[in-house]
């Protein structure tokens, strides 16, 4: 009776959960087609036209431009660079391994508001921040661990007897890298790409901190409306943070397609 | 040597963009804008009641709130553990307020708890309450940070928990444990580093909150957080110097969190009655 209640407890507070979260979502997604909204249940006219105010008056073209070169550019770079190294860390044991592991895992574990203001100042100092070029360095920061980190696993599963076996059979270091190695790890170059595509487009503290005019991607420049309540109509802000909702659950769509997320969660067969 | 070439990249990278800063910010937050190397910007701060009491309002929202996080995930990751109706999608409905963002999400609360919002219309509507101010204050942060940071704990846990052998449940039931024994002296040493873990990185999250500080709270007051008071000298005044020494102390802070979950975490394992050991005598 007891561990009836419980359940039944936990159970309503997920349903709260979900439903406090279909509100805030909700909310915004109605906000965003009302022509006026105020203190009644539903608008009572529906229209479009805030989409193409907020396009029009946030510069969504340029802000868009710039969130997908930025995640585009951080993506390669963080794979380019976190490849080799993923490789070298599964297949090798190392003096220096550990403080190397836990190098790279002090940009994960640190927030970004604590190590993005000496990036920043640093950064302002050699004339790098500001620009896109200063934001795809800040996001590379965090990301590049996150990418290596994903990999390891990856590169792990790779028997490394197909590398022997390939270099018996006559292939060049760099052959056995292109058509052995690379291929088998596709999945794994995948899925880390997603993941830091995903979490570069949603990234903020770092993204704000290093951007100025002309380089802010979408986050930052839905901050910066919201920040702003007031100037705009509500509901052109909320229209941008739709558009903003569906390039993350755009690319989230495409990750989960492509990446089973049970491979993230594992669970041991239940035998009760 | 090819050890070297393969890591040689990231390594650099990092040591260029992470350790120099960082070092880098350190030394600044020493010279600070009058010249010479002292400490004269941690005395200025600490000094200076409207910047030292961003220590306590940012510990009064990231305490509560670390706690109140780790708690009701782990109720939940462990009454989930054995697999419960529609997994899958209430999994999938936690995950998306972490695909989403804290810029998104604020302003979601903003809407939906506001004086106009969904939540006050209904409370009024059925008689319950008067319009209740839950945006703009401590409890729209609080909000904020419990959307965000719930999900992020809870599959945290969950993991942690799956990954526990169900044999030894079932077998502390076999042998008369009561629901509360099985959690108290099975599951609960075996759950606690995981709880530690997802504390220590709630807490940390939260002690650097700025977004929802900003955009849900009242940055000029009650929440102004010691991440604002770090961007306001470097975005607002331009005294870098007094900025890094901010970063610094929220870093300090931070550690400090840590350093105590950590202890907690050793004086509870002493208390680990069920696991290592039970095969002996």
């Amino acid at each position: 009776m007891r561990g009836r209640l419980w359940r039944l407890a936990v159970f309503l507070f997920v349903v709260g959960f979900v439903l406090n979260l279909a509100g805030v979502v909700g909310h915004v997604l109605v906000s965003s087609l009302a022509r006026r909204w105020f203190a009644t249940p539903l608008p009572g006219a529906l229209t479009t036209e805030w989409y193409a105010y907020a396009w029009r008056e946030f510069q969504l073209d340029q802000v868009l431009g710039v969130t997908l070169t930025v995640a585009a550019t951080v993506t390669a770079a963080a794979l380019v660079l976190g490849f080799p190294a993923a490789y070298l860390l599964a297949r090798h044991d190392f003096r220096g391994k550990g403080p190397l592991l836990l190098l790279f895992f002090l940009p994960l574990l640190v927030p970004q508001m604590t190590y993005g203001i000496p990036l920043a100042t640093t950064l302002y100092r050699y004339r790098i921040g500001g620009t896109v070029a200063g934001v795809i360095v800040a996001n590379l920061v965090p990301m590049l661990p996150l990418a290596i980190f994903v990999l390891l696993p990856f590169v792990e599963q790779i028997s490394v007897s197909l590398e022997w076996a390939a270099r018996v059979h006559g292939a060049t270091r760099l052959g056995v890298v292109r058509r052995v190695i690379v291929p088998l790890a596709l999945p794994g170059l995948l899925t880390a790409g997603l993941l830091v595509l995903v979490n570069t487009v949603a990234n903020f503290e770092l993204t704000f901190l290093l951007s100025g005019a002309g380089s802010q991607t979408l986050v930052v420049a839905l901050y910066y409306a919201v920040f702003a309540a007031g100037m705009r109509p509500i509901y052109s802000v909320d229209a941008m943070a739709v558009i903003y909702m569906a390039v993350v659950l755009a690319v989230l769509v495409l990750a989960l397609r492509l990446v089973r997320p049970t491979q993230m969660v594992f669970r041991l067969d239940r035998r009760d | 040597m090819r050890v070297v070439s393969l890591l040689a990249p990231s390594v650099a990278y990092l040591l260029v963009m992470f350790v120099f800063p960082f070092a880098y910010g350190v030394l600044l937050s020493l010279r600070p804008k009058g010249g010479g190397v002292s400490l004269a910007n941690y005395v200025a701060f600490f000094l200076d009641p409207w910047q030292a009491r961003t220590i306590w309002v940012t510990a009064s929202i990231a305490v509560p709130n670390t706690l109140l996080t780790v708690l009701l995930a782990l109720i939940v990751a462990y009454a989930m553990r054995g697999g419960i109706w529609l997994e899958r999608t209430i999994t999938t409905m936690l995950v998306l307020p972490i695909a989403l963002g804290t810029v998104l999400v604020a302003e979601g609360i903003n809407g939906f708890y506001g004086p106009k919002g969904w939540l006050n219309q209904a409370l009024l509507s059925l008689g319950l309450a008067e319009p209740t101010r839950l945006t703009h204050n401590y409890t729209g942060v609080m909000l904020a940070l419990f959307v965000q940071h719930f999900p992020f704990c809870f599959l945290m846990l969950l993991g942690y928990i799956s990954g526990i052998d169900p044999a030894l449940e079932a077998s502390a039931r076999v042998l008369g444990a009561g629901p509360w024994a099985v959690f108290r002296r099975v599951m609960w040493p075996l759950i606690a580093p995981g709880v530690a873990i997802a504390g220590a990185l709630v807490f940390v999250m939260n002690f650097g909150v700025f977004p929802s500080a900003v955009l849900v709270g009242q940055p000029a007051g009650a929440t102004r957080t010691i991440a604002i008071a770090a961007y306001q000298e470097a975005f607002e005044h331009y005294d870098m110097s007094m900025a890094s020494a901010i970063a610094v102390v929220m870093g300090v802070c931070q550690l400090a969190g840590l350093a105590v979950i950590l202890f907690l975490r050793r004086r509870m394992a002493g208390t680990g009655v069920a696991t290592m050991g039970a095969g002996k005598r």
